[in-house]
């Protein structure tokens, strides 16, 4: 049978129909989906972890134990995991242990643009890389295959392209599979200390041997033998928009990225009178073909930067795109993301943004409000970050930092990394204060659940952490609740706490809008009173998306009288998409926004 | 495109049903026995920003994207919307255009102003343009969620060589059983139109 799916979910398929049991990851963008749908298969056990290292190393038990398991993450996900990533290099997995690492070429949905196929060079590691559905679902499989017969672990690169887009997949059944695991004891092989990992370190040499000579012949290096002119290297994703573009060249298609097939590479070269070497992002695949000495056109000609598409794989190499339209002529207001109606997040971002002091921010939906209106949010650089920052911002400024530095993080974020940097401001005395976004879930990368939220992946209750114990037990003398619907007193203890020595705890506790679960009240719409509104535009302040502003000038067939003589105008709220959280009726002095 | 396929990009705003709709799409052109591919972007993108879905189905279709200047047919679920992706048309493209407008943040806060007559500055460029009242059909249907089902129907009228009881099977199978009906009645509203 033949389905339509996304690169994630044939992923998810492949794993199933290969006899996959356990997986286990942290979501991110654009690789999230991969372990949802994998956790609804028959059989299979999946969970969500507090962060990516916890995740990998989850995994690595569960392999060593003999199980086949997927380790899924975003790319700076990786980061996150790299330290147990090393060294099981070294240890190698015994059962089956593939990492998914899904880069963000273009920054869809990322702090930054990494490149980790630098990784698999980087902890000497096989990598695929799948160029569509099909191919996510046949590799997973070769990577678990790989990963049994050279005792390593595999990665198998996804890209947003690759993730997101749908094509045409064969479903197959899944294959009948045994439970072979048992504790298996082997101190010479998982003990990795330096006696033992320097006998170790040599063996991953060989291995990557092994792995260069299977390269060779590996059937998923493929070569497409067309016109001699030029000759195409490439992979993932990069092969569809250079065959929709040029499918008059030759091509090798490289489906594993790392190690390298040099002997087929070199092979293939003396075939064709030119070579491009196709890659987004690091120069990977070209600086090892230069290195071995073969005559390559690659970032010359392409750009560093960005995903590509079949656009730019022409323009580079020289083909003509036609007269496109010149949009600069035109005037077209940006549509940047916004946080939702009702969001728990804008109450306590309008509030840290009209107090003095630097809100260290974090990755997260809230992060939505260092734009204007709000601006309430000025930095984000990694998740976890904005403890730490808060506190060497509050240490580097001594006197002057007093009151002025607060740290922002949301809950997921916060279990993901927040928590040692919360215990080393208690050790090291700290006057930050740091706020906790509780929104009840992982709303930016659609809603997971997570160690506070008192449900798993796979849909069972369990225990749920309560944020004001721990931080009372890594040593917060100070621990607030405010409701963020309520700006008044969201104010009053943000002011309060920011006043006090020693670091303190703010929990704002609200369930995202989109949450149904934790909904308590039905939605009550609001609407802008015509006579009452004096056109101050306090309520835009918020930036809510009901809310907007119209002129007098613009509005025919209506008479509205003017309350002051300056009067331009007056707010409108869209109630059919007001979500009733009452902010801007706090906000109105004159007592002009009311329930529909 | 070659193959006798079409290229297509799905326009508008977050929440307004485009992966949905575009979904749709490709299952037709599955059941109608092209080879089909997708693309859009999910995340940090869909908190009420703008939100694209290419779709591209042919005998053999490589790229999941369409390259700018190599789209066929603009459908576009808002008018500003369409002004962002004028550019990747081909110069004998057409573009739907579904009358409503959504204003970006800085309209509403008074900054920017949201263009007027878009219809207009699209025929300046492209020849066939269609403007559909989507909400209004779908009113009509007897559901204003069924906009996106609407809109497919004014784009299966184009696409002569496909039945309309493919698009009818299909659009069966991808709703809940209880608004299915009013989804076939916007849908067969909108072919109309
Ligand atoms: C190391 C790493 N892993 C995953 C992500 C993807 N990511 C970005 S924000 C986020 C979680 C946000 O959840 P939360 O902190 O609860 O804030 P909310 O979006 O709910 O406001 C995730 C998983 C990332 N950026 N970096």
């Amino acid at each position: 049978m033949n389905e339509l799916m996304s690169g994630n979910e044939a992923v998810a398929r492949g794993a199933y129909e290969h006899g996959a049991c356990f997986g286990a990851g942290y979501p991110g963008t654009p690789s999230t989906e991969i372990l949802e749908e994998f956790a609804k298969y028959d059989g299979v056990y999946a969970e969500w972890c507090p962060n990516e290292k916890v995740a990998l190393e989850v995994g690595i038990g569960a392999a060593l134990a003999g199980a086949k398991v997927m380790a899924v993450m975003k790319h700076v996900g990786v980061n996150v995991a790299a330290d147990p990533l090393f060294t099981l290099s070294y240890t190698g997995t015994n059962g089956a242990l593939v990492i998914i690492t899904a880069d963000d070429p273009s920054l869809h949905s990322s702090q930054n643009e990494q490149d980790n196929r630098n990784y698999a060079k980087f902890a000497k590691i096989p990598m695929l890389e799948p160029a569509d559905s099909q191919e996510a679902k046949d590799y997973i499989k070769i990577a678990f295959d790989i990963s049994e017969k050279f005792d390593t672990p595999v990665f198998l690169r996804m890209t947003t392209r690759v993730s997101h887009s749908k094509s045409i997949v064969k479903l197959e059944d899944p294959v009948d599979t045994k439970d072979t695991t048992k504790i298996r004891y082997n101190p010479a092989k998982y003990v990795m200390v330096p006696f033992n990992a320097r006998v170790a370190r040599v063996g991953v040499e060989k291995r990557l041997q092994e792995l260069r000579s299977f390269a060779e012949t590996f059937p998923e290096n493929r070569v497409e033998m067309n016109g001699t002119d030029a000759g195409i290297i490439t992979a993932g994703m990069p092969y569809n928009y250079a065959k929709d573009v040029f499918p008059e060249y030759s091509y090798l298609k490289l489906g594993m990225v790392h190690p390298l097939p040099v002997k087929l590479i070199r092979e293939f070269a003396s075939k064709v009178k030119r070579i491009y070497v196709i890659e987004e992002l690091d120069p990977f695949l070209e600086e090892q073909l230069k290195a071995q000495g073969l005559n390559v056109t690659g970032k010359e000609i392409f750009p560093y930067t960005n995903e590509f598409d079949p656009g730019v794989v022409k323009t580079a190499i020289g083909g003509n795109n036609g007269n496109l339209i010149d949009l600069s002529q035109l005037t077209i207001p940006p549509r940047p993301p916004n946080l939702c109606p009702g969001c728990p997040h804008r109450g306590l971002f309008y509030v840290l943004g009209k107090l003095k002091a630097f809100v260290a921010g974090d990755i997260g939906c809230y992060t939505l409000s260092f734009m204007k209106p709000l601006e309430g949010l000025d930095s984000c650089i990694c998740m976890g970050a904005s403890i730490g920052m808060s506190h060497g911002m509050s240490k580097a400024l001594k006197d002057k930092g007093k009151g002025k530095v607060i740290g922002v993080i949301g809950d997921s974020t916060f279990i993901h990394s927040g928590i040692t940097p919360l215990l080393n401001m208690v050790y090291n005395k700290s006057n930050a204060v740091i706020v906790i976004c509780d929104n009840r879930t992982t709303a930016m990368t659609g809603m997971q659940e997570h160690p506070a939220t008192g449900f798993t992946l796979q849909g069972e209750e369990t225990k749920t952490l309560d944020f004001a114990v721990l931080a009372s037990a890594l040593g917060i003398d100070s621990v607030r609740v405010i409701d963020p619907y309520d700006i008044k007193n969201t104010r009053t203890v943000m002011k309060e706490e920011l006043s006090k020595d020693g670091p303190s705890v703010v929990i704002s506790r609200r369930a995202c809008v989109l949450l149904k679960r934790d909904q308590a009240d039905a939605i009550k719409p609001l609407k802008v009173n015509h006579e009452k509104c004096t056109g101050c535009k306090a309520c835009l302040g918020l930036g809510c998306p009901p809310i907007s502003w119209k002129r007098f000038e613009d509005m025919s067939g209506v008479s509205i009288e003017k309350k002051t003589k300056k009067q331009e105008g007056i707010a409108v709220i869209d109630t059919s998409l007001c979500n009733g959280c009452t902010l801007c009726q706090q906000l109105c002095s004159a007592g002009a926004i009311e329930e529909v | 495109m070659i193959n006798g396929g079409k290229n297509m990009l799905l326009a508008g705003v977050g929440g307004q049903g485009i992966l949905l709709a575009s979904e749709i799409i490709c299952k037709v052109m599955m059941t109608a026995g092209y080879d089909v591919k997708k693309s859009e972007v999910h995340g940090m993108a869909q908190r009420g920003g703008s939100v694209t879905s290419h779709v591209r189905y042919g005998k053999k279709v490589f790229s999941p994207i369409a390259r700018k200047g190599d789209i066929d047919i603009l459908i576009s679920f808002e008018k500003l919307e369409t002004l962002r992706y004028l550019d990747y048309l081909k110069s004998n493209g057409m573009v739907i255009i579904n009358d409503a407008e959504l204003y970006p943040p800085s309209v509403n806060l008074g900054d920017a102003t949201y263009p007027e007559d878009i219809p207009e500055t699209v025929r300046k460029y492209f020849e066939i343009v269609k403007i559909v009242n989507a909400s209004d059909i779908a009113v009509r249907a007897g559901n204003i969620r069924t906009v996106n089902t609407a809109i497919l129907g004014v784009l299966s009228a184009y696409l002569d060589t496909i039945e309309a009881g493919i698009w009818e099977s299909v659009i069966r199978t991808s709703f809940p059983e209880k608004v299915i009906k009013e989804n076939i009645a916007a849908f067969n509203l909108g072919r109309k139109a």
